[in-house]
C-alpha cells in the first residue's frame, strides 16, 4: 500500500481527473462546490505558471544566472490549493521551496531570484503591502515553524483572532518539509502552538525525500499522526490534488482564525525535479517511482477536470501564452539585474550605530579608492 | 535625585518593572518566570503585577522561547526572554545565531529585532555542571548581536531598560555572583549609554580592565596593590559589542600598562580582542605587553576546583607585577 492508497486520505479529484470525493473528503465538498468557474481556472492558471516560472529559473541557473535553484516542480497544487485558501491578513512563513505560494501572495519572483543569485539573504519586505504578509525563505530547515509559531501568540495577546470577525481575524500559515520535521524546533513549535493555541496551520509538505533520504527513514509513522501527540487536530491530503488542498486548508484556517487553535496538514506530494539543482535524483531513486508520481501530475489531472466541465481549448492556449510570457519576462528581468555596491554588506547588520561596522565600512571605500581610479 | 540601595536582582526587577509600565508590548519569557519569579527571583512579583500573558512561564524549550520571541517581534512585541542558566543557552544557540542575528540584515533594515536575551553568566556560586560557564565570545564574534554585562545594580537598572529600547537583539549577560551585591540605584537618571565603558577607579601605573562580576575583583586587586605602592586604574567595559574603546585607550595612553581580567577561556576570547586592539591603537603608549588574566582553556570544571579556575585578586596582581617589571 502506498501512502496515497491510505483509506483516510482527503481527495476529491482522481488520479485520472474524476470528481470522485473519498469518504473523508465529504465534509469538504461544499466548500469545493461554493466555488466558482472563475476561480477554479484560477487554480490552473497558477499551478501552469508557477511551472514555467520554476522552469525557467532551472534553466537560469544551469546557465550560470543563479546560484542554486530548488525547484517546485510537481508540488504546484499543494501549494496553489493551500495559498488560495488564505486570507490577505493572514501572515506567511514559508521555507525555501514554496515559490508557488510567495508569487501568489504577490512577492515578484524576480525578488526570489535576487536571493538566489546571491543578491540579497531575504529579498522581499514581508512588511511591504504588495508582498501578502509573506515572510522571506528560511534556510535553515524549521526555524521559521517558531517564528510563525511566535507570531502567532502575538496574534493571541493582541486579540487580531477568535474575535468572531472574519474580515479582522487573522492566521499564521507556516510550509515545511517531510525532511524538516525531523528538526528539534518543528517540535518546539508545535509544543507552543498548543500551549498558547496559536491561530496557526501547520503545513507539511511531504514530496517524500530530505534530498536523498526518503522519508520512511524520517518517521515510521505517518507524519500527520505526530499532530496527536500535541493534542492538535490534523489530516492527510492528497497534495497533488489542488481542490482538496484547498478545502482541507480553508477549513483549518477559518477553524484557526475563529479562535479553535492550531491544525496540522500533511501534503503527500512529489518533488518531481531534483531537491536543488546541486543534487542528482537518479543515485538515490528510481525512475518507475518518478513515473507512478507522473502520472498524479496535479495540472494534468486539474486540466483533464476542468475539460470534463466544458473548459474550451482557447481558455487552456490563452493560460500556455500568459505562462510563457511570465516566465520571458523573469528570463529578461534577471538578465538585467545588476550587481550590488560593495557597501550593502554594511548595511543593516544592526538598526542603530554600531562603531566597529562604520569603522570597517570607512576602511574598505578608502582602500578601494586608494588604487588608481578608484574601484568604490 | 532619587537613590536608593538595592540588590543587583531587585534592580534588575525594578528595571524590568519600568520598561514594561512604559511599553505594554514588553513581555517577559522564561522558565519558571512567573509564579516562582524564576530561579534567581529576579522576576519575582511581575506576573501578579503585570499578569501571565505578560510575565510568561513557557514551556521548557530554549529553541523555542528565542524562535517565538523572534516571531513576536515580528508582530510588534518586544520580548525579553530568560535562559535559566549560561549552559543551557545552547539549545537556543541556532536561533540566536542563525536568525536572531540576521535578521534585520536579511530583511535590508525593514523589519527590526528588538528582543532581549538575558543569561545568569560565570562562577562564583559552587554549583554544578553547565551551571558556571562564560559564552560571552561567542555571541560578542556573532555580527547582529550586542552583547552587554552590567556589573553594578545601578547599571543592572539602567542597562535593562535601554536593551529593551534598543531596536537590535541583546544579549544581556548577568553576573549571578552579584544578584547579590547591594548598591546605589538613582532611578532618576541614568548615568551613561548602554555602550559605553566606564571607569570606576582612578590610578596612574597600571591599567585594570574586565567585565561583569570580575569588576569586582579588578577594584579587590587594586586595593591589595594601592597598600604595595602601586596605583592601579579600573574600567569595566560594560558593552562587549560594541566595545567602547575610549576610556580604555586613554587610561593606557597614560599608564602605559593594561591587564585585562576574565572568567571566560583566554583563548579567542573578549578580552584577546580587546588586548588585541589596543596594542594596534596604542602602541607606542605602551610600556609592557597587554596581559590577559582568564579561565584557563578547560570545561568550567567541578565546583570544588572553581577558587583555582577562577582568577582572582592575587593572579591579578601577580600580571601587575609582571606588567611593571618590563
Amino acid at each position: 500500500m502506498t501512502p496515497l492508497d491510505d483509506p483516510d486520505i482527503v481527495r476529491v479529484l482522481t488520479a485520472e481527473g474524476t470528481f470522485a470525493p473519498t469518504p473523508q473528503a465529504e465534509r469538504y465538498v461544499p466548500l469545493i462546490e461554493a466555488l466558482s468557474d472563475t476561480d477554479l481556472e484560477t487554480f490552473y492558471r497558477d499551478m501552469v505558471i508557477s511551472r514555467a516560472f520554476d522552469r525557467q529559473a532551472t534553466n537560469l541557473q544551469r546557465q550560470g544566472q543563479l546560484a542554486l535553484w530548488p525547484p517546485s516542480y510537481g508540488q504546484e497544487a499543494a501549494q496553489v490549493g493551500s495559498i488560495r485558501a488564505a486570507r490577505a491578513q493572514d501572515h506567511i512563513f514559508p521555507s525555501y521551496r514554496e515559490h508557488v505560494v510567495a508569487t501568489i501572495r504577490g512577492v515578484d519572483p524576480v525578488d526570489i531570484i535576487r536571493l538566489m543569485r546571491g543578491l540579497t539573504h531575504g529579498g522581499w519586505d514581508p512588511t511591504d503591502a504588495r508582498n501578502g504578509n509573506t515572510h522571506v525563505y528560511t534556510l535553515v530547515l524549521g526555524s521559521h515553524t517558531l517564528h510563525a509559531a511566535g507570531y502567532g501568540m502575538g496574534l493571541v495577546f493582541d486579540k487580531r483572532c477568535g474575535t468572531g470577525d472574519p474580515e479582522q481575524d487573522a492566521a499564521v500559515m507556516v510550509y515545511y518539509g517531510d525532511g524538516a520535521s525531523s528538526q528539534g524546533d518543528v517540535h518546539e513549535a508545535m509544543v507552543f502552538a498548543a500551549s498558547y493555541q496559536t491561530p496557526q496551520v501547520f503545513f507539511l509538505q511531504n514530496n517524500q525525500w530530505a534530498i536523498s533520504v526518503p522519508v520512511a527513514t524520517q518517521s515510521r509513522a505517518p507524519l500527520y499522526q505526530r499532530a496527536a501527540g500535541y493534542g492538535m487536530p490534523s489530516l492527510r491530503v492528497d497534495g497533488n490534488d489542488v481542490l482538496a488542498s484547498y478545502a482541507v486548508s480553508k477549513l483549518a484556517l477559518d477553524e484557526a482564525r475563529a479562535g479553535s487553535g492550531p491544525r496540522a496538514i500533511e501534503a503527500m506530494t512529489y518533488r518531481m525535479g531534483a531537491h536543488t539543482t546541486s543534487d542528482d535524483p537518479t543515485k538515490y531513486r528510481t525512475s518507475d517511482e518518478e513515473e507512478s508520481w507522473a502520472r498524479r501530475d496535479p495540472i494534468a489531472r486539474m486540466r483533464t477536470y476542468l475539460e470534463g466541465r466544458g473548459a474550451s481549448e482557447t481558455f487552456f492556449e490563452g493560460v500556455d501564452a500568459e505562462a510563457r510570457d511570465y516566465a520571458d519576462d523573469v528570463r529578461v528581468r534577471t538578465n538585467a539585474l545588476g550587481g550590488i555596491p560593495v557597501d550593502t554588506m554594511f548595511a543593516h547588520v544592526y538598526s542603530d550605530r554600531h562603531p566597529l561596522v562604520e569603522e570597517q565600512r570607512q576602511w574598505l571605500a578608502d582602500y578601494e579608492a586608494s588604487f588608481e581610479g578608484g574601484q568604490a | 535625585m532619587s537613590a536608593e540601595v538595592l540588590p543587583f536582582a531587585k534592580a534588575l526587577s525594578a528595571g524590568l518593572a519600568a520598561a514594561m509600565d512604559a511599553d505594554d508590548h514588553v513581555l517577559l519569557m522564561g522558565e519558571d518566570i512567573g509564579r516562582l519569579g524564576g530561579v534567581f527571583r529576579v522576576t519575582e512579583g511581575l506576573q501578579a503585577r503585570f499578569g501571565e500573558q505578560r510575565v510568561i512561564d513557557s514551556p521548557l524549550a530554549e529553541s523555542g522561547l528565542v524562535g517565538t520571541a523572534i516571531g513576536l517581534a515580528m508582530a510588534g512585541f518586544r520580548p525579553v526572554v530568560e535562559i535559566q542558566f549560561d549552559g543551557f543557552v545552547f539549545p537556543a544557540f541556532d536561533q540566536i545565531t542563525t536568525q536572531l542575528a540576521k535578521f534585520t540584515n536579511r530583511h535590508e533594515g525593514a523589519l527590526q529585532m528588538p528582543v532581549v536575551i538575558r543569561i545568569p553568566y560565570g562562577g562564583h556560586i559552587g554549583a554544578v555542571e553547565h551551571h558556571q560557564e562564560s559564552p560571552e565570545a561567542y555571541f560578542a564574534h556573532t555580527p547582529g548581536l550586542r552583547v552587554v554585562s552590567p556589573a553594578s545594580p545601578n547599571d543592572a537598572y539602567w542597562m535593562i531598560q535601554d536593551a529593551i529600547a534598543s531596536p537590535d537583539p541583546v544579549i544581556f549577560l548577568e553576573p549571578k555572583a552579584k544578584y547579590w551585591l547591594k548598591g546605589e540605584v538613582d532611578t532618576a537618571e541614568r548615568a551613561m549609554p548602554l555602550h559605553a565603558s566606564r571607569r570606576v577607579r582612578q590610578g596612574t601605573d597600571v591599567t585594570l580592565v574586565g567585565h561583569g562580576a570580575m569588576v569586582t575583583t579588578l577594584l579587590q586587586a587594586a586595593a591589595l596593590a594601592e597598600a604595595e605602592g602601586t596605583s592601579c586604574e579600573v574600567i569595566d567595559v560594560r558593552s562587549l559589542s560594541p566595545v567602547d574603546y575610549g576610556p580604555i585607550l586613554d587610561s593606557v595612553r597614560r599608564t602605559g600598562r593594561m591587564v585585562y581580567a576574565q572568567e571566560a577561556p583566554g583563548f579567542a576570547s573578549v578580552g584577546s580582542e580587546i588586548a588585541a586592539t589596543v596594542m594596534e591603537k596604542a602602541f607606542f603608549a605602551l610600556e609592557s605587553p597587554v596581559l590577559r588574566v582568564s579561565g584557563f582553556d578547560v570545561p568550567f570544571p567541578p565546583a570544588k576546583l572553581e577558587g583555582q579556575f577562577l582568577p582572582d585578586a592575587d593572579r591579578i596582581l601577580e600580571a601587575v607585577d609582571r606588567a611593571l617589571a618590563y
